[in-house]
């Protein structure tokens, strides 16, 4: 099992979100987040003051998935997500110890994306 | 000449100051119903038409409304308010007289940005609608009030249902269709970032809205409280009648379906308000609940991208107004004209040719000024830019900031 973290672009996260679920990914975490990844600051100004800002509004997402799920994971959300241009966020693979689903106390894969993890062989 | 009447004067300053407020109210209403990335943009598309319309119209608005000119369209006597002083017009001062039809030619051109929101660049927006509400609403009204064809020819418009509602409907329809579709645009939920908001703008339109049609009698006088009652009554119609809607089809009354009632039958009961007894303006108020409502029910499947059902709200609801005005007017009430179900049906025929006369006009009013805008700009914002939203694309401020990783810089040291 592995937990997929992601940070994209706001404006990216619909069709990411179109692109998990036609890769059968379901669970998932949504966070908003503020970040900086390099982009050029914006500038905006508030009377007779100019700020840049650097921290950029992101959506940070959390996915933990069985093995074989983690590469459509990350390739829907690398397809999706991708505008080309600097700030369009990071990927992160991270291992994970244990995982327990807190309704029925299933464990490790069974607790993770697929849902139907037994039946269909996965 | 009749005197200057301080009480007429007393209520059309305070008239005045009350439609001026309608506008920013205007911005709430529309700024809660799209979402928190475009607050700014949508807000000020109404906030700065307090400023370039309101020059406009002293620069040459006015003169081609209400100066003696053709049939068609006023003369050139009015220009930079030349001539307008302190000699009554009515029983009040021109000058006065003059900033209240300001603040009506400001509202029109107000109203079309919810039919273009979240996607119209603010430039070509300016002038897009500097430009319309001297070509398109200076001439309207003067057909109207300032002595044109269709005053002559008897149609009955009290405070601007066809002058306001029905033209600014017209030109919501053909920018939202020139303009295209949100990138969104049925492809996501696009969901109101703050109801409040335009509840708030609701209430604020309301209030305004006495000072819109009590004020159009220009007098403190019976006719004005005849228009005042009925801005009272027929929303209050239309609002049980949408929140019955709502009830009979979700089971829930909607926050959002109630702003908009209220919206709507302020709209219908705009051009019959001091021709109308009450009773007939409540039915005007309830009758003008369904198409609009229906209307914006239709509408949302479709791929045209009206955002904030402009066509719906003020085209339907003002037609419903207009035509009613011609069947239910009263001489008793208002001493000027019957209407057709008091056994005078050529004023139906008049106020549908006033409608049409209308729609026509400023369709095409509003095609050809955004196919010359779009000459010199683009007027749509980039897709990119649409997705940042267009408060920090367009204006370089955000609604809701929260400060985060901001850093101070001044802009003079560079």
């Amino acid at each position: 099992m592995k937990l997929v973290v992601a940070i994209v672009r706001p404006e990216r996260l619909n069709e990411i979100l179109e692109a998990l679920y036609r890769a059968d990914v379901r669970g998932l975490t949504l966070s908003r987040v503020r970040g900086h990844g390099g982009e050029t600051e914006a500038v905006e100004t508030y009377r007779g003051m100019t700020v840049k800002v650097e921290l950029h509004d992101k959506v940070r997402l959390e996915i933990g998935v069985s093995d074989n799920f983690v590469d459509p994971t990350v390739r829907a959300i690398l397809s999706a997500g991708a505008t080309g241009e600097v700030g369009d966020g990071k990927v992160f693979v991270l291992p994970v110890e244990k995982v327990y689903r807190i309704r029925t106390g299933e464990e490790d894969r069974s607790a993770v994306t697929p849902i139907t993890t037994e039946e269909s062989g996965v | 000449m009749t005197p200057i009447s301080p009480a007429d004067t007393a209520w059309m300053l305070v008239a005045t100051a009350m439609v001026l407020v309608m506008t920013p109210a205007l911005g709430f209403f529309y700024g809660g119903m799209v979402r928190a990335k475009n607050t700014l943009n949508t807000m000020m598309m109404s906030y700065i038409a307090l400023g370039f319309l309101g020059i406009g119209w002293v620069v040459i608005g006015y003169s081609l409304a209400f100066s003696t000119g053709s049939s068609w369209v006023g003369g050139v006597d009015y220009a930079f308010f030349n001539n307008v002083g302190l000699d009554p017009k009515g029983t009040i001062p021109h000058v006065l007289f003059a900033a209240y039809q300001a603040t009506f030619a400001i509202i029109t051109a107000a109203l079309i940005s919810g039919a273009i929101v979240e996607r119209m660049r603010f430039g070509p927006y300016l002038t897009f609608i500097t430009l319309w509400s001297i070509v398109v609403y200076a001439p309207i009204a003067h057909w109207v009030w300032g002595g044109g064809w269709l005053g002559k020819l008897g149609a009955l418009d009290f405070a601007g249902g066809t002058v306001v509602h029905i033209n600014a409907a017209a030109a919501a329809l053909v920018v939202a269709v020139v303009l295209g579709a949100r990138k969104d645009y049925a492809r996501q939920a696009i969901i109101p970032q703050n109801v409040p908001f335009t509840l708030l703008g609701a209430g604020l339109l309301w209030f305004g809205w006495f000072g819109f049609n009590g004020g159009s009698a220009l007098a403190a006088n019976a006719s004005a409280a005849l228009a005042f009652a009925n801005t009272m009554f027929a929303p209050m119609a239309t609002l049980v009648v949408w929140s019955l809607l709502d009830m009979t089809r979700t089971r829930k009354t909607t926050a959002i379906g109630a702003a908009t009632a209220i919206v709507v039958g302020l709209v219908a009961i705009t051009p019959a308000a001091g021709f109308v007894s009450p009773v007939s303006g409540i039915a005007i108020g309830g009758i003008a609940a369904v198409p609009s409502y229906f209307g914006i029910l239709w509408r949302a499947r479709t791929r045209l991208d009206d955002s904030l059902d402009v066509v719906a709200a003020h085209g339907l609801g003002g037609i419903v107004g207009a035509l009613l005005t011609g069947v239910l007017a009263q001489k008793v009430w208002n001493g000027t004209a019957d209407g057709a179900l008091f056994g005078n049906v050529a004023q139906l025929g008049i106020q549908f040719a006033a409608v049409a006369a209308t729609i026509v006009y400023s369709a095409v009013g509003t095609f050809v000024i955004l196919k010359l805008v779009a000459l010199v700009a683009p007027l749509r914002a980039s897709t990119k830019e649409e997705g940042i939203g267009m408060d920090v694309t367009q204006h370089g401020e955000e609604a809701y900031s929260r400060g985060d990783g901001a850093i101070l810089v001044h802009a003079d040291r560079g």
